[in-house]
């Protein structure tokens, strides 16, 4: 869509550059140290910290990778968005952000890992939790890292590696040319802007489809043309929640939905290391009860408004997407106009070819097109399907569609050989990749201005929230691992670990490159954007979760119990990936098969399920069977004289 | 409800617009509560969070 850009676009995207360099500057030469905002009495207006922190806690994961799912899965993802607003600000921000920010100052802790280790005073808490950040946050960097690339391969018609190549050199540039100090100001414009894009579109979207009623109406309308694959394992339309039980396969998607997408996101979302850090930066609770309205609203119209549209982009491909030929091999629904299509192409002289699709044994398909089969009294029949000589299968290329209301068909008369015309949803148009269908129908519906500019906000959204992944995870190697094992081996001390962060920053960003690159090769109903970041965000609550809450709002959590507690999270989790989840399991390798294949739905089932409780269960066992911690440190961690007071 | 048959999913879409709008509440009525005198540990972490900074 962005091959031909007209002067306009271009004036447009160089004022939008302008704006927010002039705003970087100035938020540069104003306000720049954390000494500034919390001693010396700067004020940074709260709207601006909401948008700023925001604009970083959003990324293309996301508005790409859950939108999209949104678009496969349907609005049950709405209760995504509901814990991101009641969970992820309403109660971290409320209940979570004093306290750590509190014991954060008092222990002089500036990392999530030595937060842990301080009020345990444990260094093996420390360097347990930045091991586990610096291996993991790479997973969660490669889900933005892709987000950002298919909408890149998508405007602008490159090829997914070339884009993940361009992008990933871009971030890298970023990152460690000045990227790591975040500057609010920019941050909050691109907050402003993809507030106002994400407005615009949900407008637009609800108008293209007929208003809010009729919108979610017609969508409703279009569940018989899901493909097959969703409907067994329980989709029952975009407006409907996946069918619940527990035992058979066809419950698949409620467990999928339910325990990995919302819960896993949902919950994960207190425990996030780069998120925990960001209430040590506020002055006061005052800050961070003005944040809050904010930043309820802003995510509302963030994964509210990706979510709502991803499900109604499917409508809207049905109403004004583009116009498919084909014959009609089903009619699904006589009265909608909802048909089953077997693509055609024309050819000279008026005649028309079925497109065929070849899947080779190696997995990669390729399309041509064959003359139609007929029968002796020359009527079409459907492509059979059948194997080659090299073991290629050979199908027809089927597609469900709306048929069109003005022109259902292109050759005249009732004949049984008619070649008819209709519009398919958004799985089908973005080839079933769910990562595909927000950029897919950004750069579809809307103007090439505000795609390019949308495109350009998210991609620097997606810099600051990989800037601060990565960051994280050269913090945890280089502070909270090695500073941590070996304080005074280092030689040249601080300027070594220095040393140590930048690599580690290398490294975790070679190696989000790398996930980026194998995983596109993986084919599976929930794509890889939204899982590798329910991966981190559930290995994050099972680990950290019982032991960081338990630790700023007790006083009764042990230092062994914290430990405990995070070692059983982390392990079971790591267990139930490798050995249970799929597709995880079969992706590490260990096993050919689930270990739970012959029981249906179990691996479906998020390990946040099985691992969050016995975390927390093992926190609450070995606390009340150890040693009370010395009321002294207590007294300090919790600024308090009283050693009951917190309890 | 609002075209969408499912009560749990109208239900999901009503409850996104009321906690963004518990939230709006909430900071209204808290706007200016939680002030707090900054204290020797603050300005301590500040300074050391700026040397860190500054150092990466």
């Amino acid at each position: 869509m962005f091959a031909q850009v007209a002067l306009i676009d271009i004036l447009v995207v160089l004022l939008y550059l302008f704006v927010t360099g002039y705003l970087g500057w100035l938020g540069y030469r104003g306000t720049k140290t954390t000494t500034d905002y919390l001693v010396a009495g700067r004020k940074a207006h709260p709207f601006i910290m909401s948008l700023s922190y925001g604009a970083t806690f959003i990324s293309t994961s996301a508005i790409v990778g859950f939108g999209g799912a949104a678009g496969l899965f349907g609005m049950s993802l709405l209760w995504l968005t509901f814990c991101n607003i009641f969970v992820g600000i309403f109660i971290a921000f409320i209940f979570l952000g004093e306290p750590t920010r509190q014991m954060g100052h008092r222990l002089d802790a500036h990392t999530f890992p030595e937060l842990l280790g301080r009020r345990y005073q444990s260094r093996v808490v420390q360097v347990f939790a930045g091991a586990v950040i610096a291996l993991f946050m790479p997973l969660y960097g490669a889900a933005v890292l892709i987000g950002g690339t298919e909408f890149i391969a998508t405007a602008f018609h490159i090829e997914y590696n070339t884009a993940l190549l361009l992008f990933a050199t871009i971030v890298a540039a970023y990152v460690f040319f000045g990227g790591l100090k975040g500057v609010m100001y920019t941050d909050a414009l691109q907050g402003v802007i993809m507030f106002v894009g994400m407005f615009v579109l949900l407008i637009y979207t609800y108008v293209s489809v007929g208003g809010v009623v009729e919108g979610h109406r017609t969508l409703t309308d279009l569940k018989d043309l899901l493909p097959g694959t969703l409907t067994s394992i329980g989709h029952r339309g975009w407006t409907s929640m996946p069918e619940f039980g527990f035992g058979d396969p066809k419950y698949n998607l409620w467990w999928i939905v339910v325990s990995t997408i919302v819960m896993g996101v949902g919950i994960g979302v207190l425990a996030q290391p780069q998120l925990a850090v960001r209430f040590m930066t506020v002055k006061s609770k005052r800050e961070l009860n003005r944040a809050v309205g904010v930043g309820g609203v802003f995510i509302l119209a963030m994964t509210g408004v990706a979510f709502t549209t991803g499900a109604l982009s499917n409508a809207y491909f049905a109403i004004h997407g583009p116009l498919f030929q084909g014959r009609v091999i089903r009619t699904i629904d006589a009265d909608k106009g909802h048909v089953l299509l077997q693509l055609v192409r024309p050819a000279e002289g008026g005649a028309w070819l079925d497109l065929i699709k070849q899947t080779n044994p190696n997995g990669s398909t390729t399309n041509f097109t064959a003359a139609i089969p007929t029968n002796t009294e020359g009527q079409w029949l459907p492509v059979a399907k059948q194997t080659n000589a090299v073991g290629a299968i050979l199908e027809g290329t089927l597609l469900p569609a709306v048929l069109d209301a003005q022109q259902p068909y292109l050759t005249p008369g009732p004949g049984p050989n008619r070649v008819a015309q209709g519009r398919s949803i958004s799985v089908v148009v973005a080839k079933g990749v769910s990562d595909q269908i927000i950029p897919t129908y950004i750069t579809t519906a809307m103007p090439k201005w505000f795609g390019l500019i949308f495109l350009l906000t998210l991609l620097a959204a997606a810099m600051s929230t990989l800037s601060s992944q990565f960051h994280t995870v050269g913090t945890a190697v280089g502070r909270d691992v090695v500073e941590t094992i070996a304080p005074r081996r280092t030689t040249g001390g601080h300027d070594h670990t220095i040393s140590i962060v930048r690599v580690s920053i290398l490294v975790g960003l070679v190696l989000a490159v790398l996930i980026g690159y194998y995983a596109k090769k993986e084919a599976y109903v929930v794509s890889i954007i939204p899982r590798a970041t329910a991966i981190f965000f559930g290995l994050c609550a099972s680990t950290f979760l019982p032991a960081f809450v338990g630790g700023i709002m007790s006083r009764r959590v042990t230092p062994p119990a914290a430990l405990a507690s995070m070692l059983v999270g982390f392990l079971v989790t790591a267990l139930w990936l490798t050995f249970v989840k799929l597709p995880e399991c079969t992706t590490i390798g260990l096993v050919k098969a689930s270990v739970f294949a012959h029981a249906p739905n179990w691996p479906s089932v998020d390990p946040l399920f099985i691992g969050l409780p016995l975390s927390v269960l093992t926190l609450l066992v070995v606390s009340a069977f150890t040693r009370p911690t010395d009321s002294r440190h207590l007294d300090h961690c919790f600024g308090t004289r009283n050693p009951g007071a917190s309890a | 409800m609002l075209g969408i048959p499912d009560p749990w999913v109208w239900l999901a879409y009503i409850l996104c617009l009321l906690s963004a709008l518990a939230c709006v509440v909430y900071s209204w009525r808290h706007w200016n509560r939680g002030d707090e005198t900054v204290q020797p540990d603050d300005v301590r972490w500040a300074k050391q969070e700026d040397q860190l900074e500054e150092k990466l």
